[in-house]
């Protein structure tokens, strides 16, 4: 089975991978370019853990072929840090407690920032059905709501 | 499994064409992929169609709109002069799954999945749409209704994959709308669903179309409905009569998601309640 060669924006990153036909989008990051942040929840589209974002785009990278990725800009949960400096969404999970396990944290902080980039004043609904893709276990979603609410409104004051 | 991304049509066509085992378009890939991970559908060839040029693109076309085959459910959305025109058909794509799927869900692939459910397939019904199939003998235009022939089965023939969708042109006074009942608000598929498009003369219905979905092996257009309205201000009687109509063409199953009783009775209330949004928006249209 020949492997595909894939030239890619990863994180703003120009990065290049080699992959099999089968490979979704998922395995190559977790498994040929180390980027563990996305998790695999069910495999098929459901829970939302392996957001990622393609040219701006949320998907599932369960849902995507590595080999879609050719000459696309992707961006995951690693790249919303700015170094060591926390973006606004991830200090708010902290602050809340917006998170118990994690597993759904990485998917839920990439689909959020997508929200706000896009609506940087949601309402508690848009926010719940923009999130009704990334299913938590944990913590019964209010606490989630409540950081990016609050994170929305701190983006809003700074700019 | 080979995974080829032609810059054609043309070599979409000559490669699935000659290519002797199993072979599957891919778009948006949230069926495709779903099913290739199960192991449910295990193609020896994907031709990924998204590099073929005006795959992507919305473009306006003798007063419709013709969608390319890999337009998501999102850039769909984002598209004023369709959400104005036709508002059944977006919102039937809008339902479908999450954020995530709409980043690349697409009508095309919903239609070729062929589920008797796919919620925007009666939409498209009831808009008269038509979609493009391009294949070894060259390019046809074929109905949407004659696209799904059962469950997860199409009238494609080897080689054939749907290039875009065609949205004719709204005129005045036209409306659709699409319902659907789910037991829960998001992420569920359609235990029914209804389609209706209609046209108005002032209040008076002229013309109506109504599709359901979810409740015959393939999405069923319902003539004795529309006639129940066409000629009538949509009063109760003609909504009632509307209702039964719906009822009365309900070929469902039992099955987990709901009873051939629930099924039967809620096509009729779906049906009531979509041409009474269907013909609000057609009047709004007028009066603009």
């Amino acid at each position: 089975m020949s492997m595909i060669h894939v030239r890619t924006t990863i994180n703003g990153d120009a990065t290049e991978f080699v992959c099999d036909p089968r490979e979704t989008m998922l395995d190559v990051l977790r498994d040929r370019l180390a980027l563990t942040g996305a998790k695999e929840g069910c495999g098929t589209g459901d829970c939302g853990a392996c957001s990622i974002t393609l040219d701006g785009q949320v998907v599932c990278s369960c849902l995507m072929l590595a080999a879609e990725a050719e000459g696309t800009e992707i961006r995951t949960v690693e790249g919303i840090a700015e170094g060591e400096q926390l973006h606004v969404l991830q200090r708010k999970f902290l602050e809340h407690a917006a998170l118990q396990c994690g597993i759904c944290t990485p998917g839920i902080l990439v689909a959020s920032k997508a929200l706000l980039d896009e609506n940087p004043d949601p309402t508690e609904t848009e926010i719940r059905y923009w999130l009704a893709g990334n299913l938590c276990r944990c913590t019964g979603y209010d606490k989630i709501i409540r950081a990016v609410t609050d994170a929305a409104a701190e983006i809003r004051e700074t700019q | 499994m080979e995974y080829f991304a032609p810059a054609t049509v043309g070599e979409a066509v000559a490669r699935a064409e000659t290519e002797p085992g199993l072979v599957r378009f891919l778009a948006g890939g949230t069926d495709v992929l779903v099913q290739l991970r199960s192991g449910f559908v295990e193609p020896d060839l994907v031709v990924d169609i998204k590099r073929i040029p005006g795959m992507r693109a919305i473009t306006a076309e003798n007063g419709g709109w013709r969608i390319g085959a890999a337009v998501s459910g999102a850039e769909l959305c984002r598209h004023s002069g369709v959400c104005a025109d036709w508002p059944g058909v977006v919102e039937a794509l809008e339902l479908i799954g999450s954020t995530q799927i709409q980043g690349r869900a697409t009508l095309v692939g919903n239609l070729c999945n062929a589920s008797p459910a796919a919620d925007s397939v009666p939409a498209m019904i009831a808009a008269q749409a038509m979609v493009a199939v391009a294949g070894p003998e060259g390019t046809r235009d074929v109905p949407v209704a004659g696209i799904p022939t059962g469950p997860g089965q199409t009238s494609l023939g080897s080689g054939e994959f749907i290039t875009s969708v065609f949205l004719p042109a709204r005129g005045d006074g036209g409306g659709d709308a699409y319902l659907r009942f789910i037991p829960r608000t998001e992420m569920d598929i359609a235990v029914v669903g209804c389609a209706v498009s209609l046209r108005v003369d002032g209040e008076t219905v002229v013309d109506a179309r109504i599709c359901l979905g979810a409740v015959a092996p393939t999405a069923l257009v319902v003539d004795d409905a529309a006639r129940a309205i066409v000629g009538t201000r949509l009063d109760e009687a003609a909504l009632s009569d509307l209702g039964a109509a719906c009822s009365a063409a309900c070929r469902p199953i039992d099955d987990k998601r709901g009873t051939v009783a629930f099924r039967t009775r809620v096509a009729g209330v779906l049906g009531r309640r979509a041409a009474a949004i269907a013909h609000d928006r057609a009047r709004a249209r007028t009066s603009e």
